[in-house]
């Protein structure tokens, strides 16, 4: 595969606060990149980066073997859909998609044809004439999706946007946006802060934190394979425990010896072990590799999440058994369900559950919305 | 049932709080207007007449320009000469006022508050004292030709010329332009503008294509707010204008003062419809123009 867009060790900060530090990053032709994490990672930043409204303080922005770090937005070819689509509110639809074609004085006809193509293409056909601001939010995302597309950019960055929709149409919008950029064949940038997003939509997700990339990969490797506690805890529900390596392929955490399919660690060396929640089965207390008690039991529909008690650390355990509350369960772990990471930065700071609600989790998701 | 009848009382309250306002705009609004069409056309005895307007129209006088004597038609001359110093100052203070609202909206919310309000400083001050101040900037022997003989230049001669009643008008009715096109522009989302440039924009076609349109409710605000006060001044054109620029503000003036009310308000009702006329015009061509730029 081709690489588009090289980032090579960009560093930028804001008022003496370090934004991005140090990010390096390969983008390939015909993918769709995904950049995830919480609020104030950089993830937009980088955007901004890519599509020329911030300039590094350090490093080198590389577009298809050129280097174009002072290359004004207007002369890259990269287009962007906003998060809030900014769509112009003095035009309608038609002078919205046909923007861009108007600015390099595209001839008449020409102009006519691509943006009614464009429409159909976003299922907008005969809404040329009708004002932007009479749009529902779907609406809009969609004529700023034919606005970005209409120049044919080799790169389209996409600033979460489908944020602002709600559940059920960003379902729909995620699986339209990946068919459009398969029918196109460019590349796709999209930022977000959702991780179930980030699975189901991309190519490669690249997991990023405090202004640096903590893992890049598939959405499988990500999941299966976290480099490191931040990345497990972020995608997805882990349970995270200090363990220690004994020898390749044997691990003991929360006093009990574990086999598992990992190696190439150091003899003794302390380690994170990741398990998920779905990867533990349970059984009957005296057949369990692990004994604890029940906590809470929260059903959710496909299965019961519960958490449970072993030793003072409390595990999540998602299940389609029921078990009640105070009763004493086994739990039993296979080798495969078992992922060992090397020490981290990030190691103690994440995978207990023990001040675990869903409720808060929401909230402080809500919040760091409102902050960007 | 209960909603219709909750709905009508909430309907009576509201008539009720607007009540003084529609007391005042009558008052104070409409019967001067009435009273102003009434002298209008109404002669001494308060007879029907068109007189006042038709001697608007044809009344002529004799002037002497040095070189030749001439027949005009007085307040037709009188008229283009208040609108041709008006336009002339309306278009300076947009042309001055337009880029320096766009750099104010741009700045930090502290900077903006600062800078706004010192522009709104001078109009704390009264109107006849700024004008007076003027004066004696102006005069030939005043401070600005002080300062120039101090860098031996000068002296220049401009009090009592076109270019004194024009610099007096964009002084007193500068901020009155910026004021509305900043708070447009402070409205306007930054967004737009890096959408523009990411859709192939350069400077000049963002300021063209998205700052300029979306910014027009306020720079028609500003030019109405300039243009009518400075057709109508009469006090400026007295003062820095040596009298002999004699404005529609000042015939109406001039003919109050000789007690000939009913000829004042006919030359105010014709500013007026004519202003109305014009500002209708603008409006229609500024909704015509967002919608196809």
């Amino acid at each position: 595969m081709k690489k588009i867009i090289e980032l090579k060790n960009i560093t930028k900060s804001f008022d003496g606060e370090v934004v991005l530090d140090h990010i390096d990053l390969d983008i390939y032709d015909n993918e769709f990149l995904t950049l995830l994490g919480p609020s104030g990672c950089g993830k937009t930043t980088t955007l901004r980066l890519i599509g020329g409204f911030e300039t590094a303080d350090e490093g080198d922005i590389i577009f298809m073997g050129e280097n174009i770090n002072n290359m004004p937005p207007h002369k890259r070819n990269v287009n962007t859909v906003f998060q809030r689509y900014a769509l112009f509110p003095h035009l309608n639809v038609f002078e919205n998609v046909a923007f861009p074609l108007r600015e390099k004085r595209v001839p008449k006809a020409e102009v006519e044809q691509r943006v009614k193509e464009m429409l159909s293409m976003v299922a907008l056909t005969g809404f040329e004439h009708r004002s932007v601001t009479s749009l529902s939010g779907g609406q809009q995302q969609r004529v700023a999706i034919a606005r970005a597309l209409i120049s044919r950019p080799k790169v389209l960055l996409l600033d979460e946007p489908l944020a602002a929709l709600d559940l059920k149409l960003r379902k729909d919008m995620q699986q339209e946006l990946k068919n459009i950029q398969k029918a196109m064949g460019i590349t796709f940038v999209f930022v977000t802060h959702d991780q179930e997003e980030a699975l189901s939509m991309s190519d490669t997700v690249v997991v990023m934190s405090e202004g640096r990339i903590q893992q890049i990969g598939t959405p499988i490797d990500i999941y299966n394979e976290p480099k490191n506690a931040f990345v497990a805890d972020f995608i997805g529900e882990s349970n995270i425990v200090d363990g220690v390596m004994l020898e390749d392929r044997k691990v003991a955490f929360s006093g009990h010896v574990f086999d598992c399919v990992d190696s190439g660690f150091e003899k003794k060396e302390p380690v994170d072990v990741v398990v998920r929640p779905e990867d533990v089965d349970i059984v009957a207390e005296d057949k369990g590799m692990l004994k604890g008690v029940v906590t809470s039991v929260t059903f959710l529909g496909v299965h019961y999440e519960i958490i449970v008690d072993i030793n003072g650390f409390k595990w999540m355990i998602q299940t389609t058994d029921f078990v009640d509350v105070d009763e004493h369960i086994g739990l039993f772990i296979e080798p495969e369900a078992i992922h060992i990471m090397k020490k981290s930065e990030y190691s103690g700071m994440f995978g207990d559950y023990s001040s675990f609600s869903n409720e808060l989790d929401e909230l402080s998701d809500a919040e760091s919305e409102s902050e960007e | 049932m209960k909603n219709t009848s909750s709905s009508a009382r909430r309907g009576l309250v509201y008539r009720m709080v607007l009540a003084p306002y529609s007391l005042w705009a009558l008052l104070f609004i409409l019967v001067p207007l009435i009273f102003v069409a009434y002298y209008a056309f109404t002669d001494q005895n308060f007879n029907f007449t068109f007189d006042n307007i038709t001697r608007f129209f044809t009344a002529t006088s004799t002037v002497n320009d040095g070189a030749a004597t001439k027949e005009i038609h007085t307040y037709l001359v009188i008229f283009a000469r208040s609108l041709k110093l008006a336009v002339i100052s309306t278009v300076i203070c947009l042309i001055m006022g337009y880029p320096m609202a766009y750099i104010i909206s741009r700045a930090s919310q502290r900077t903006q508050n600062v800078l706004i309000t010192l522009i709104m400083i001078p109009m704390w001050m009264n109107f006849l004292i700024r004008t007076y101040a003027w004066m004696t900037i102006l005069q030939d022997t005043g401070i600005l030709n002080g300062l120039l003989a101090r860098i031996h230049l000068g002296p220049v001669h401009i009090i009592g010329t076109e270019a004194a009643v024009i610099i007096g008008m964009v002084y007193d009715y500068f901020p009155y332009m910026i004021l509305p096109i900043y708070s447009v522009m402070a409205k306007m989302d930054v967004k737009l503008l890096e959408a523009a440039r990411d859709l192939g924009c350069n400077s000049a076609g963002v300021l063209r294509r998205v700052i300029w349109p979306l910014s027009l409710p306020g720079v028609i605000s500003g030019v109405i707010m300039v243009l009518i006060p400075s057709i109508s001044t009469f006090y400026i054109s007295q003062k820095l204008g040596n009298g002999k620029f004699y404005l529609i503000g000042d015939a109406i003036e001039g003919q109050y003062a000789a007690n000939n009310l009913h000829f004042a308000a006919a030359i105010a009702f014709i500013l007026m419809v004519v202003l109305l006329v014009c500002m209708a015009l603008m409006q229609r061509g500024a909704n015509k123009k967002a919608m196809v730029v």
